[in-house]
């Protein structure tokens, strides 16, 4: 059955590509890369490029829910439902970067996305083409984390990398994953400005002598930076993400408080505009696409939010409407599969015009550039073959993004289970982490792709029915709660030998029902079960790195093909515009 | 050399708390202290004991920040303030712990209204905070969720 499945697509992916112009022209048909210098400024945008410095496949998410005011609206569509909106024409370029539409044969056919030296090359251009002196490079964060050299070095190596990219502003959110004292080091290390007004020491942190940006208003780091662009002032506010110390361990970094704090925007905004006489607003965001519209709906005098954290690639700006006028909210997918570029048009009240694109960065239709190629190379040395280790044979397609359990979440699931002897496995619904196409070689370096974190450690301990009914309910709420300011941004926890019903329309408590172990057992509130999972919030677990008992299972299968998906049976979920087929 | 504000303020706990300890309050001075309101299980149940014989109306002149998702449900940080004239009394409710009036602070005349508070919140709840104004109570009310967290994208 697999065989034949993989066999199909392996000669449609033939099929295809015989009837293709060569690529080069193609994407030259398309115009992809060119862009026209309009407007003033230019403002360019990368998120959540996870420190993968190399080209990588990414497949974007087919099941990515929305209920409620997000129904059927950006950035909850998928598949035709994406393309329809933001009409982008079926199989060419842009339709395999924003779906997941045909994802194997495409990626055969357009290879790989991402990786710095590609990206260097195209941010070069962009700012030349329109003038360095008038242009911004943004990064929204989730830069400096990511993969094992990334891990191995504290984020370092990705220091570095954005100094020879040069980012002049960033924010950040698994930057603070590192301990405190090492994030401060490498903001220091950073050439760029670091901002974020929602992050501040605690009060009781700052009599104990905690350092901060400044004291009287408690701000950890640089709130904001002014930016002078061929003689207009830009103002570029930082949010990081807002809840960091509740989805990420808060022991790292102990004496700082995060949170939305959108009445503390709105005062440093309108003190901005009063003091500084900016020509627009930005705010650089990595609260999550959902929370960004909402906040852009309530905070007036920000003339556009760039976005990040939910990983979204979306190919327009969404225009919201306050009190006080509109906000543009773009959000710029991850892996370093997209540049943002946004040409702003300035006249005597502030911005009167713009452009926007969201760039796919193919690497087959770009040069590296050489420093930067010679820089990555030059640092992957001392690890090359740790990192390249092979570990065994994708058997189909491997991925993760997506509301429920991904591919390459059920092989992580499998191994736990496997590995610890459990009944049940539990992993995290992170939404980074790459794709491996069917045939691929598994490597190390894939496996730290999808688990390179600063708490890795795995456990295996008892727990009851009700426990793991309340861990599902609370994770499925802080996915599909109607109020984006109580969503974390995350995807549905990951399950191993344990099904289940769910109802994203419920309220919390009530959206999971008929949990099931494999066996078809029915999942009792008042018996234990033994599970196994890792990266704990609370406190270190004890048992070895996820990575480890991956790879203990990926030499052991030699090759993958997965018996049985953990996928929820959705209630009230079929028609939604959020899940596509393919 | 100029004294750093946070040493300032440093020394300046140290000087309250040492107040505190010399004076040791005796049980005479919890003379006000109201256990029937904080003693009530109900969220209903402590309104009343608390402000008998009051109504309460909703209001948008009463501002209370606190967070959306608790970083740490044992301490909430919860902040009210009003430009309601004439404030009595500030309350802060909350509606699932086991007993709901978690603090009010009495304001004299002279007083900001303007107050701060860490809360301990068991799960995800309701908070409520009443100001007591003008022989009323005004009312604002917000959800803070207490998660077991992880899963952030």
């Amino acid at each position: 059955m697999n065989i034949d499945r993989r066999e199909f697509l392996r000669l449609l992916t033939f099929a295809s590509a015989a009837g293709l112009l060569p690529l080069n022209s193609r994407a030259a048909n398309e115009g992809l890369y060119n862009i026209p210098a309009r407007g003033d400024v230019r403002l360019l945008h990368i998120t959540d490029t996870h420190a993968q410095l190399k080209p990588v496949y990414f497949r974007e998410p087919s099941v990515n829910l929305g209920f409620h005011d997000a129904l059927g609206k950006a950035p909850h569509l998928t598949g035709a439902r994406l393309l329809e909106r933001f009409k982008i024409v079926a199989g060419s370029h842009l339709a395999h970067a924003f779906t997941s539409l045909n994802f194997t044969e495409a990626a055969n056919q357009y290879g790989k996305v991402g990786g710095f030296a590609y990206l260097k090359t195209l941010i070069d251009d962009l700012r030349d083409g329109f003038g360095s002196d008038k242009t911004l490079l943004l990064d929204g964060g989730d830069t400096w984390q990511g993969s094992g050299t990334a891990l191995w070095t504290r984020g370092k190596d990705m220091v570095a990398a954005c100094n020879l990219l040069g980012v002049d502003v960033m924010t950040g959110h698994w930057e603070f994953t590192y301990r405190d004292g090492e994030v401060l080091e490498n903001i220091a290390a950073f050439k760029g400005d670091f901002v974020a007004q929602n992050v501040k020491v605690k009060e009781d942190a700052l009599f104990d002598g905690s350092p901060a940006y400044d004291e009287d208003s408690g701000h950890a780091l640089k709130p904001y930076v002014m930016k002078n662009l061929g003689g207009h002032r830009i103002a570029v506010i930082g949010q990081a993400f807002p809840y960091t110390p509740v989805a990420n361990p808060s022991r790292f970094i102990p004496d700082w408080t995060f949170g939305i704090n959108d009445g503390d925007l709105q005062e440093l905004v309108d003190e901005i505009r009063s003091s500084e006489k900016p020509s627009a607003v930005i705010v650089l965001s990595h609260n999550g696409m959902d929370v960004d519209l909402k906040m852009a709906s309530r905070v007036t005098g920000i003339d556009a939010i760039l976005g990040g954290h939910t990983h979204d690639g979306i190919p327009a700006p969404i225009e919201v409407k306050n009190a006080n006028g509109i906000t543009l909210v773009t959000n710029a997918g991850c892996n370093g599969k997209f540049v943002g570029v946004l040409d702003l048009k300035l006249g005597a009240q502030g911005v009167s015009g713009y452009y926007y694109k969201l760039l796919p960065v193919f690497s087959n239709l770009l040069k590296a550039d050489p420093a930067m190629a010679s820089y990555i190379e030059t640092m992957r040395k001392p690890w090359q073959s740790k990192l390249e280790a092979p570990l065994a044979v994708a058997g189909e397609l491997l991925y993760r993004r997506g509301n429920f359990n991904g591919t390459f979440d059920q092989v992580i699931c499998d191994a736990l289970r496997m590995v610890n002897d459990v009944q049940i496995s539990l992993s995290p619904g992170f939404r980074w982490g790459t794709s491996v196409l069917p045939g691929q070689t598994i490597t190390m370096e894939h496996v730290l792709d999808q688990t390179c974190i600063t708490y890795p450690e795995t456990y295996v301990r008892e727990m009851s029915g009700k426990d793991l009914k309340a861990i599902l309910e609370d994770v499925g709420d802080n996915l599909f709660n109607p109020d984006p300011y109580y969503q974390q941004g995350g995807d549905m926890v990951r399950l191993g030998g344990l099904d289940y019903r769910f109802d994203p329309l419920q309220a919390m408590g009530k959206r999971v029902s008929e949990m099931t172990l494999d066996n078809g057992e029915k999942i009792q509130a008042g018996k234990n079960y033994k599970v196994a999972g890792w990266a704990t919030v609370g406190s270190q677990s004890a048992g070895e790195p996820i990575w480890d008992t991956v790879a203990t299972y990926l030499r052991d299968v030699k090759t993958v093909n997965i018996k049985k998906m953990n996928t929820p049976v959705l209630l009230n979920a079929v028609n939604n515009p959020g899940i596509s087929n393919g | 050399m100029q004294m750093k504000r946070r040493y300032f303020l440093a020394s300046l706990c140290k000087a309250a708390a040492c107040i505190v300890a010399a004076t040791s309050f005796p049980r005479l001075a919890f003379s006000g202290w109201n256990e029937r309101a904080f003693q009530a299980e109900t969220l209903d149940g402590a309104f009343k004991n608390k402000y008998p014989g009051l109504d309460i109306v909703d209001s948008q002149a009463i501002k209370l920040k606190a967070p959306a998702i608790a970083e740490n449900g044992s301490v909430v940080p919860v902040t009210v303030k009003t430009d309601l004239p004439d404030v009595k009394s500030i309350s802060l409710f909350v509606e699932k712990n086991p007993s709901p009036l978690a603090a009010t602070f009495n304001l004299g005349p002279l007083n900001v209204a303007d107050v701060s508070i860490r809360i301990r919140m068991g799960e995800t709840s309701n908070l409520v905070a009443v100001v007591e104004s003008g022989g009323k109570l005004h009312r604002v009310q917000q959800e803070v969720k207490v998660t077991i967290g992880g899963c952030g994208g």
